[in-house]
């Protein structure tokens, strides 16, 4: 028992100084999310749509007897849409929201590197106005003189935000 | 010795609660006048296992108080006693504290000592007032002293006892764990608890695998010593240990001593104590429990027969695929013929496979019908009526969440035909009615749904009575002209109540509303018919399983997706002659004497590579959803299949016109179509 405490205090006190974040590109542009949230990864295949919702909502897969909903990021970013190639990759997400354990799967273009992140060199992202979004961005960190965008999971799995957008969509229709 | 208990905890409440069930129906059944002894040996059966679990759980409340129940039933099977209804309601009650102890402490509530104390009370009086005997003054006074009985007073203390334990450091070395003895201790009486901290070294010096502490324990209530050197016995050699009588003047002071000593230690060194060793100070037991109610989860019984096929059919299954494997090593073009027959026996096992899968889920509806009699004897003594409650078709099986969801509703609409339904002994007379109610509840089977009726010889529904009902309570405008159906179908409506007043059985006007809400939450629907005078009959149509659907594919475009098969009436090809369009928009067809809308499927879902664009090129579906009509135009049938229902929301969320998910054959996913949303929808 009192080795059991000690091995996970251990584990804390690592985790609270730096953290692991998988890091993926979409275009240009570098993001990372934690990777205690990465489930799998996976390469690009042919959904199943589903009717009367965004364009960046895929739609869902068979992931081993579970439906999974399957998002491109670059359409959430409102980045440009790319063909989705062999190469092309999905990284499954999960975490816990509201009680419940959600999955959801990512398109993004490749992914590239587990990077260890000191928590303390982590910025906060920067208020870019209304042009950018920066609702998902956790903060920013510096990999090897390169910009690591952190994501935040809950919020970008969080489907109460992408209701409200649906809803918008609907209206201009 | 040190087995830890707490996992065997959800077993003993679920056959603890099964046991109370049976006690209740036991009781229930009970003939006053002549009583059957096999009918009370089950009931003392039942009451006896659960004494002799609690005992063993430590759960003494429940088993002191059982035994109290034992005893009178006791006396009754031996024939010492008079079966009375005056017992029998004690029981029943009895029953009920029961029940509510064992819930409290399967939740780790306190036990509301209150009422317990007012049922054994209750009890007690039942026991003195038959033949005042030994045994029920013998319980009187074991009660008084607040314990179990013992047999001889000799060797034992009025207030207590005081024990000092002081354990050498490596008792923990072999096995022996104080938690687990102060434990016993506090289940034979009340126990205070000292811990000395002086032996506990600098963290530095600190084996953890030692034992630095002494206790000094203080045991409230009337204990033998024998009962504590049995507990003490595995550490006899491992401690230095005094075992004193208790001063019933010594006692306060001493507790009080201990009060402020343990305040003290808190409030000097608590912290580090507490990071430092194991927490056994801090009430174990809770601790414990609270991990076994984690994870404690449902669990159900299964016939061992049912069990034996399953294994059967996987042992088959197993030899299909070794002769399918040998098949596939060297295949050459002459042993088509043998694949093919290896893959007809893997179709036919798996589904054999399925169905025996499914059937495990299966329980007979009586799970939910048992309890309705003592409901019915409740509530009708409560509210002078006579009724007799009828129950039909109990080994009806349905899936077990059907089991769980249905039974509140039912509940809810027993009660509304018990107060409202049947009328009170003098007005049956009166309309020329037998004096005693009748109350039916009956399940079967048609087609693939599982019927369950509820049925009062009562007043039955008044239909003018509902409407104006519905018009005064700004429900309903007041010149809508309505059918039967529609005119019973007011009563669920939210807010909706024809009761006069309102009483704690029902009359408020939520209820009919969540019952119905409930049900087709299940798949389900509900209707009533009723008989002005003679009664009124309310039946629920549900889904034998929630998990399996027979489901018809339909294609539209390159997409597939799924109507069920339950809800298509027929499929037709349509000329442009049966089209007509309403306001120069909306499309209906007519058929035979119904206008139906067309809904179509490659507008609604914006499916762009449909096919078939004009009416005369695809296939109308027609289908009915939950009382919607309309028709689907899509590009083509596919095939019919079972399809095994996944939750959308699950990962995702509700997406309208589709009622959740499933995976094809070849792995891809396919939406299931819910009827009623796609019409709205088409209607936007």
């Amino acid at each position: 028992m009192t080795q059991e405490t000690d091995t996970q205090e251990v584990k804390r006190t690592k985790s609270e100084n730096s953290m692991q974040f998988l890091s993926f590109t979409l275009g240009e542009e570098e993001y990372g999310v934690d990777i205690l949230s990465v489930q799998e990864i996976r390469s690009w295949e042919p959904v199943s749509r589903i009717p009367n919702v965004p364009s960046y909502e895929k739609g869902v897969v068979n992931l081993r007897g579970a439906i999974v909903p399957i998002i491109d990021l670059r359409e959430r970013f409102n980045l440009e849409h790319s063909k989705y190639t062999n190469l092309t990759v999905v990284v499954v997400l999960q975490t816990i929201l509201q009680g419940r354990s959600r999955t959801m799967g990512v398109v993004v273009d490749s992914v590239s590197d587990v990077n260890n992140i000191e928590a303390q060199s982590i910025q906060s992202a920067p208020d870019f106005g209304t042009k950018v979004s920066t609702e998902f961005i956790s903060g920013l960190a510096l990999v090897d003189e390169r910009m690591l965008i952190l994501l935040d999971v809950k919020k970008l799995l969080k489907l109460d935000g992408v209701d409200n957008d649906a809803e918008e969509d609907d209206d201009e229709n | 010795m040190s087995i830890d208990m707490a996992q065997f905890h959800q077993v003993f409440f679920e056959e603890s609660f099964e046991g109370l069930d049976i006690m209740e129906s036991g009781l229930l059944n009970l003939d006053m006048g002549d009583v059957d002894s096999e009918a009370i040996n089950t009931i003392f059966r039942a009451a006896h296992s659960i004494k002799g679990g609690s005992g063993t759980f430590g759960f003494s409340a429940v088993s002191d108080y059982t035994h109290v129940m034992e005893t009178l039933l006791d006396e009754m099977r031996d024939g010492r006693r008079q079966v009375t209804q005056s017992a029998v309601d004690v029981l029943l009650g009895s029953v009920d504290c029961l029940r509510e102890m064992l819930s409290a402490i399967q939740d780790e509530n306190d036990i509301d000592e209150i009422s317990v104390a007012e049922h054994k009370k209750a009890l007690e009086l039942e026991l003195n007032g038959g033949q005042a005997n030994l045994q029920a003054v013998a319980i009187e006074i074991s009660e008084q002293a607040g314990n179990k009985i013992t047999g001889t007073p000799t060797d034992s203390s009025e207030s207590g006892w005081k024990i000092s334990f002081c354990p050498h450091a490596d008792l923990l070395k072999t096995g022996n764990d104080p938690v687990r003895m102060f434990r016993e201790l506090s289940e034979l009486g009340e126990l205070e608890v000292l811990v000395d901290l002086q032996g506990v070294p600098s963290l530095f010096d600190l084996d953890p695998e030692e034992c630095h502490l002494s206790w000094t324990l203080i045991l409230k209530g009337n204990v033998q010593r024998s009962e504590i050197d049995d507990i003490f016995d595995w550490v006899e050699d491992e401690c230095d240990l005094s075992i004193q009588t208790l001063n019933s003047d010594e006692a306060p002071a001493l507790v009080q001593k201990i009060n402020s000593i343990s305040s003290s230690t808190e409030s000097q060194d608590g912290s580090d104590f507490k990071q430092n060793t194991p927490p056994i100070i801090a009430k174990p037991a809770k601790a414990e429990e609270k991990k076994a109610k984690a994870a404690a989860s449902t669990s159900i019984r299964v016939d061992t027969g049912k069990i034996d096929t399953l294994i059967n059919m996987v042992g088959e299954l197993v030899i299909t695929q070794s002769m399918l494997s040998l098949v596939g090593e060297d295949f050459t073009a002459d042993k088509i013929d043998q694949l093919k027959n290896g893959l007809v026996q893997l179709e036919r096992h798996t589904r054999e496979l399925q169905e025996s899968v499914m059937n495990i889920r299966m329980l007979p509806i009586s799970f939910v019908f048992s309890r309705f009699p003592r409901l019915v004897h409740d509530l009708s003594s409560k509210l002078d009526k006579k009724i007799e409650l009828k129950l039909v078709g109990e080994h009806t099986e349905v899936d077990k969440t059907v089991v769980e969801l249905i039974s509140d509703p039912l509940v809810h609409l027993v009660r509304n035909s018990l107060d409202h339904g049947i009328e009170m002994p003098a007005d049956r007379i009166a309309a020329g009615k037998p004096e005693m109610g009748t109350i039916t509840l009956e399940a079967y089977h048609r087609g693939g749904n599982i019927v369950i009726e509820v049925k009062d010889d009562g007043k039955g529904l008044n239909k003018e009575v509902l409407r104006a009902k519905a018009i005064e309570k700004g429900l309903l405008d007041a010149d809508t002209v309505l059918t039967d159906r529609q005119c019973y179908e007011l009563i669920f409506m939210a807010g909706f109540s024809t009761a006069e007043k309102i009483t704690d059985v029902s009359g408020r006007g939520v209820g009919m509303d969540v019952v119905r809400r409930n049900i087709q939450s299940l798949g389900g629907n509900i209707e009533i018919t009723s008989n002005l005078g003679f009664g009124s009959t309310i039946s629920i149509n549900l889904p034998l399983t929630l998990a399996i659907l027979d489901g018809q594919s339909i294609a539209v475009g390159d997409e597939t997706f799924i109507v069920p098969l339950g809800s298509i009436i027929e499929s037709i090809k349509i000329s442009d002659k049966m089209v007509n369009r309403v306001a120069g928009k909306g499309e209906t067809f007519r058929l035979r004497d119904e206008y139906l809308p067309i809904v179509r499927m490659h507008n609604v879902f914006n499916v762009q590579s449909a096919k078939a664009t004009k009416l005369t090129e695809g296939l109308l579906v027609v289908v009915d959803g939950q009382g919607v009509r309309c028709g689907l135009f899509v590009d083509d049938l596919l095939g019919q299949q079972q399809v095994v229902i996944k939750s959308l929301e699950a990962n995702y969320r509700r997406v309208e016109g589709v009622s959740s998910a499933t995976i094809l054959g070849d792995g891809s996913v396919a939406l299931i179509l819910d009827i009623p949303g796609l019409v709205r929808l088409s209607n936007q």
